[in-house]
């Protein structure tokens, strides 16, 4: 009956960013490995008009990035804890977007070690493991002999945390908050943590136009309704609520979250009947998510999927884990993105 | 250290001697020393065997330990050992007394709805957010053990009036529907609030985590009071196994041994709970593993187990916290990864009327 909107499957694993780092710090940091901090430098000074291409090429002009860290440091962080960082040679990231915030602050062939969920540059995830954010071990982590190291509230336990702390190692916590002004305040707490303020501040500013600049409105009955799954195999589909990391991007992108419908604040494991009853045209899933139902096709058999219209159209928007959920410096480009892949779909089910 | 020498009812000689005790504490300084000198860190146990022997009194070594690999060792490594020590023994100690109070081998220290009653109250804290308390004010092992502590007392208060004082059954049996009742509760809870199951799981597998000293600090108390109950209470179960009329005619009241010797077994495994989440088999297979060595006498099998238990449980911490690393596995796992296996061979060995 509708043809071609049967033929729109739209899955798009975003690389975006891909550029932006391969640019600032795959060849890079090799190098800089061996000698320590010095040739960020001059790679500051590249990196930043290559960063967001899209973004209005005047540059701040008050600001002017560090060319080392400015330590010691002293901080408050989001937990209300005084830390005071020596040192930024040795940095642990103890969370995948945070990790991304101390590559993006070209501080990356300092970072010693990553958790389980640090996915993106390429080369975090190839670094040494300390296990994965939520479970964490003092021992091994001490291990590595950190000078500082940096997570957001889920890190823990918290008597890991204490024992580091104990250990005499300074645990900065940094906000996480799945806003829109979420990311940007993320990279400027890392930044103040790391002696860079002044490179998270242009970094947080670059971001901030790119997410203004792509928020869009759609009219009221053109307005998409979408869900946000997370899903981990054929037994867990999960629907992300509004304090989920999706939440703002789904309404910043015109959206319209079902999470707002069916009243889910955290997430949800759902019904059939009762994501049949949102009617979401659109499904957004983690990529990972959707890899372990095999695909749209495995999606389409979780049951009542199929009758939403998002399923009748194979209205699916697949994005990177960590890009999606994480609120890191890449978030700009994904509501790029996602906005784009919004204005499509609205306008193919219109032109029907 | 007991006037149990009234009458022998083992033909073996049921008497603590000096052989067995110094080899319990052969194998329990074994464990420690080897828990000590292995961890995820690999610093070399060398020296941390030299750092271990300059603390002792009168010698004076340079281990060459950094500052900081000495707190990994005194800070992290020896207060999570000295849990383990005392978990384990709490929960082998009591579920020795119960297989000996219920006369029923299978007993466990979770029985009569410790465990349902501390996964309950660990449940509802976590749920409330009440979980982020410092050091021993934290929330979690509180709830764990009023949870624990009230469903012992409503399966004992329901048990006990509806059963004759010779009757183990029917508190059994309320145990049983007890449990059930505060896991149905639990569930229930867990489904509406799918964003805590995480933590709850991860609790109801069992770790045991230290911050410190705060958690040894926090059951220290509770450990003390039942396992001196209980240890003094191991002749009298003796007794009691014999039968009720001949523990009468010693001047034994098999009712009142019984309700102290419960209490004490349920407050042991409640403040175990409370600390470490639901450890599996510890209480079942220590015991066991003790009566196959000892034979059956309680006298022994009491406080062998302390011994027994304390070790196995610091060494399958070894294991939890080493063979993933830099992961943790759950101890509930490594214990009944070693210990199903192991029961199931008891449990043959009992149908072959051995035990």
């Amino acid at each position: 009956m509708r043809p071609i909107q049967s033929k729109i499957a739209i899955v798009a694993v975003l690389i975006v960013g891909l550029l932006q780092f391969s640019a600032c710090s795959s060849s890079e940091v090799t190098e800089s490995q061996s000698s320590s901090t010095k040739p960020l430098a001059s790679q500051a000074a590249e990196s930043e008009n290559s960063l967001i291409p899209e973004a209005t090429p005047e540059v701040d002009n008050n600001i002017v990035p560090e060319l080392e860290p400015v330590l010691p440091v002293t901080i408050t962080d989001a937990v209300g804890n005084t830390i005071t960082i020596n040192s930024v040679e040795r940095i642990i990231p103890l969370d995948g977007s945070v990790a991304e915030v101390v590559f993006a602050l070209n501080l990356g062939a300092n970072v010693v070690a990553t958790d389980r969920s640090a996915t993106w540059p390429p080369e975090a995830s190839e670094l040494p493991q300390i296990g994965y954010q939520r479970s964490l071990l003092a021992e091994p982590i001490a291990g590595f002999t950190p000078t500082v190291l940096i997570g957001t509230e889920i890190a823990g336990p918290e008597k890991t945390l204490d024992d580091l702390r104990r250990l005499g190692y300074p645990v900065v916590i940094v906000p996480s908050e799945a806003t829109m002004q979420g990311p940007a305040q993320k990279i400027r707490a890392v930044a103040e943590a790391l002696g860079v303020p002044n490179r998270g501040e242009e970094l947080a500013t670059q971001m901030e136009k790119t997410i203004i600049s792509n928020t869009q409105v759609f009219e009221d009955d053109k307005r998409p309704v979408v869900a946000a799954l997370y899903i981990r195999g054929t037994g867990t589909q999960l629907v992300l609520g509004r304090n989920s990391a999706t939440h703002w991007l789904i309404n910043a992108a015109g959206g319209k979250n079902v999470a707002d419908i069916l009243d889910i604040d955290q997430y949800k494991t759902i019904t059939a009947e009762s994501l049949l009853r949102a009617e979401p045209d659109i499904l957004l899933v983690p990529s990972a998510g959707l890899d372990s139902v095999g695909g749209i096709d495995g999606l389409l058999e979780v049951g009542g999927i199929s009758q939403t219209p998002a399923g009748i159209n194979r209205a699916v928007l697949a994005y990177d884990d960590q890009l999606l959920l994480g609120n890191g410096p890449r978030t700009g480009d994904l509501l790029k993105q996602l906005a784009a892949d919004f204005r499509n779909l609205v306008s193919q089910t219109t032109n029907n | 250290m007991d006037n149990n020498k009234k009458k022998q009812q083992q033909e073996a000689p049921a008497e603590l001697t000096s052989g067995l005790v110094a080899g319990a504490f052969v194998i329990l300084f074994a464990s420690i020393l080897v828990s000590l000198l292995f961890g995820p860190v690999s610093i070399r146990p060398d020296r941390i065997f030299l750092e271990v022997l300059s603390r002792f009194p009168g010698i004076s070594i340079d281990s060459g330990l950094s500052t900081i690999q000495e707190a990994i060792v005194w800070d992290v490594r020896l207060p999570r050992i000295v849990l383990g020590l005392i978990v384990g023994g709490l929960l082998a100690v009591a579920g020795a007394s119960y297989q000996g109070v219920f006369r029923n081998p299978l007993a466990d220290p979770y029985l009569l709805g410790v465990a349902a009653g501390a996964g309950l109250g660990a449940t509802i804290a976590i749920v409330s957010g009440a979980t982020n308390g410092e050091g021993i004010f934290d929330a979690l092992p509180i709830a764990a053990f009023l949870g624990s502590a009230i469903a012992v007392a409503i399966t004992l208060a329901v048990g006990g009036a509806v059963g004759r004082s010779t009757s183990t059954a029917s508190l059994l049996l309320a145990g049983v529907a007890v449990a059930s009742l505060f896991t149905a509760i639990q569930t229930y809870i867990q489904q509406r609030e799918s964003a805590t199951l995480r933590q709850v799981y991860s609790w109801i597998l069992g770790r045991l985590s230290t911050s410190g000293w705060d958690e040894v600090i926090m059951i220290l108390p509770y450990a003390a009071i039942s396992l001196i109950v209980m240890f003094s209470m191991k002749g009298a179960l003796d007794v009691l196994a014999v039968g009720e009329e001949e523990a009468l005619s010693l001047g034994i009241r098999p009712r009142r041994v019984r309700w102290i010797v419960i209490g004490a077994a349920s407050l042991a495994a409640a403040s175990a709970v409370a600390v470490s989440g639901l450890i599996a088999f510890v209480g079942i297979i220590v015991p066991h593993a003790v009566r196959l060595v000892v034979g059956a006498s309680n006298r022994l099998v009491v406080p062998l187990s302390f011994f027994i238990g304390a070790s196995f449980l610091i060494l399958t911490d070894l294991l939890a916290r080493t063979l993933q690393s830099p992961a943790e596995l759950p101890i509930g796992v490594v214990t009944a990864f070693f210990g199903a296996p192991f029961f199931l061979f008891v449990l043959r060995r009992r149908s072959d009327g051995i035990i």
